[in-house]
């Protein structure tokens, strides 16, 4: 029912998680009569950090949506092949703004699609990731006792592995696509979703509202349902937010150790960063670019998410 | 304290039987199986059917189970399908230098980040302050690997200054008592192969470091500007104590408090980071070996060595409990 009380090994990590879950749906004081959300929204607007971060994330939402018709080539089209020596890889010139690759494809062109396969990826592990996560979460948050018991202690054992090292066996075992690159990524997010949703179920759960719901006889499941999980959802909202940079990032790693997508058709960044690494000395452009693009997105979802919390959060209510 | 200690190793046990069978079911599900993953992709059904009878895989499920928690209890993970050294050999040798980048990682993290993070808030609103947040907003969201290949391709192969790979000059004839090269450079009164395993060391521990580094500048940023404006420091500058010794005894001992938790979660990710970035400085150790594995799907090395690092890992979150039991009392009554 209630937490456990006996500290148990890495507490510190799940302690972490239990004060961000602990602090949901806290109405922030002299804001009485409006809306959580209300308030919320309300203060990520006057915040100048959160609006840079959401201009960002919008940016690249458009540029992958409308990828086909902002990149100027064909992105597998290969070009310029004849200026293309062992040493030398053509850099920026007329029709090509930033160069081209090693197999002579237009640089600016991949980047543009590569968006949508870095997009893909982020947002279909993080939905998964939240999804599973949640439903464990609830699992435990709703029905208590040794449901909940049962469930943490597996949270556990997956939150005790880390998280590359994870990601590493289940692409392995999946073998090598882009199908497997998402269900990795998104299972080293389930604990964390779980975690925090039944944690911040739990303060919820113990409410005055959700008492006087109860003494009302509304039933268990509207209780859990209509009441407690919509209130609990502020800290998932944030931690989902910043988990699609996390995403992003992870996925170029899997890249780079060789787990990524081999699908030569669709071009992904952090593929490309990977790939670049080996013409590093003689252009380094080709790795600087992608990794520019991943480092600006995933920034733009952290400062979203960061000023998120800050909006939701009680603590930060200056 | 030594009953804390006592629970928490106690408490290890579901853990680590639970990692077990996670990945006994991980072998298990392996194309081809763990026959395949012994002998190697080139296997002929007949030497799988006879590795299957030697080793008691047609038994059922629960047996293996248990044969394979008794072996992996003795530490035997079974050989390398491509060195054909045993797994759990092969990771002790390797596993020191893991150990050395961790850690100089980070005190570089620790011997940067609580500094700066204590200046910018103490300088709030400064240029400092405000370079110090975006760099930390920035560490983050760079991917390890790239900062390692500029890294090294900016200071080692460009300047010349530092070596760019591997754990020290193999010209260098240098003993190897513990694996810890700068260790055993120091043991051995070798003072030149000690010098050189650090300055091979330099590169990679501030790539790795960078992560921590960055989160750990912004959590003693808001830590101590969190603690600045608390009741028992206003009483400490009005009782008339030296600022020097408000700022030591009060804020920083308790602003240091969050920073310590979080030092501990790193430490604990740097072994992700690490077999990134031993991979971009051909480095040797565990990380680097993995990432082999990986490539050459050599599944036996795989399992060892992420059920050992998952172990280490555990073990590395119990002494962060342990040493914030220490830190702070309250956490041992809980």
């Amino acid at each position: 029912m209630s937490a456990p009380t006996r500290p148990r090994p890495g507490d510190a990590r799940r302690t972490r998680i239990d004060e961000l879950a602990a602090r949901a749906g806290q109405v922030p004081e002299g804001e009485g009569g409006v809306s959580l959300t209300k308030s919320a929204f309300r203060r990520l607007r006057r915040n100048p950090v959160a609006i840079l971060g959401a201009v960002i994330v919008v940016v690249f939402l458009v540029v992958a949506a409308f990828a086909p018709f902002l990149a100027p080539r064909d992105p597998l089209a290969q070009t310029l092949l004849s200026e293309i020596r062992p040493n030398s890889i053509p850099g920026a010139q007329e029709g090509f703004p930033l160069g081209v690759d090693n197999l002579g494809r237009d640089l600016l062109s991949r980047l543009v699609y590569g968006s949508r396969q870095s997009l893909l990826i982020g947002v279909v592990s993080t939905v998964l990731g939240v999804i599973v996560g949640m439903a464990l979460g609830v699992l435990a948050g709703a029905f208590g006792g040794w449901v909940d018991t049962v469930v943490m202690r597996f949270v556990d054992i997956l939150l005790s592995i880390p998280s590359l090292l994870m990601a590493i066996s289940i692409s392995v075992l999946l073998g090598q696509n882009q199908y497997a690159l998402m269900i990795a990524i998104a299972v080293t997010q389930i604990p964390v979703f779980a975690r925090l949703l039944r944690g911040s179920m739990l303060v919820q759960r113990s409410s005055d509202y959700a008492l006087a719901a109860r003494a009302l006889g509304v039933r268990k499941s509207r209780i859990v349902f209509g009441h407690v999980l919509p209130n609990s959802l502020s800290p998932v909202i944030v931690q989902t937010t910043l988990s699609l940079a996390t995403a992003i990032i992870e996925a170029a790693a899997l890249s780079f150790l060789g787990l990524g997508d081999p699908d030569l058709a669709r071009p992904e960044w952090g593929a490309m960063l990977a790939n670049a690494q080996a013409f590093l000395s003689i252009r380094p452009e080709l790795a600087v670019y992608p990794a520019l693009c991943i480092i600006v997105v995933a920034l733009g979802f952290t400062l979203l998410g960061e000023s998120l919390r800050e909006a939701l959060d009680p603590k930060f209510r200056r | 304290m030594l009953r804390f200690i006592l629970r928490r190793l106690v408490q290890l046990v579901p853990i680590l039987l639970g990692l077990s069978i996670l990945l006994f079911a991980w072998l298990r599900a392996l194309p081809g199986g763990p026959a395949q993953a012994a002998l190697g992709e080139r296997a002929t059904p007949e030497a799988i059917a006879r590795y299957n009878e030697l080793f008691g895989l047609d038994q059922p499920l629960y047996v293996q189970y248990f044969r394979f928690l008794g072996r992996a209890v003795q530490l035997d993970f079974g050989s390398s399908a491509q060195t054909g050294r045993p797994v759990t050999t092969e990771f002790l040798e390797r596993m020191p230098g893991t150990i050395e980048l961790t850690l100089f990682a980070m005190v570089f993290a620790i011997g940067v980040g609580i500094p700066l993070g204590y200046l910018a808030a103490r300088k709030h609103g400064s240029w400092l302050d405000s370079t110090s947040v975006i760099g930390s907003l920035l560490g983050v969201a760079i991917p390890v690997f790239f900062l390692a290949y500029l890294l090294r391709l900016l200071f080692a192969v460009q300047l010349g200054w530092l070596p760019g790979s591997g754990r020290q000059d193999v010209r260098m004839d240098a003993t190897r008592i513990t694996n810890f090269y700068v260790l055993d450079g120091l043991l051995t009164r070798e003072w030149d192969a000690a010098w050189d395993a650090v300055l091979h060391l330099v590169l990679p521990a501030i790539a790795l470091g960078t992560i921590p580094l960055a989160i750990i500048v912004r959590i003693t940023r808001a830590s101590v500007l969190d603690v600045v404006n608390e009741d028992y420091v206003r009483t400490a500058n009005a009782k008339g104590l030296a600022t020097r010794t408000v700022r030591r005894r009060h804020i920083l001992r308790n602003a240091l408090l969050p920073v310590s938790t979080t030092i501990g979660l790193q430490t604990g990710l740097l072994l992700s980071g690490a077999v990134l970035t031993e991979t971009v400085f051909a480095f040797g150790g565990v990380g680097s070996a993995l990432r082999d594995a990986i490539f050459t799907r050599d599944f036996a090395v795989l399992q060892g060595f992420i059920l050992l690092l998952a172990v280490v890992y555990v073990l590395v979150n119990l002494l962060v409990d342990i040493s914030y039991g220490l830190l702070d009392p309250r956490v041992r009554v809980r």
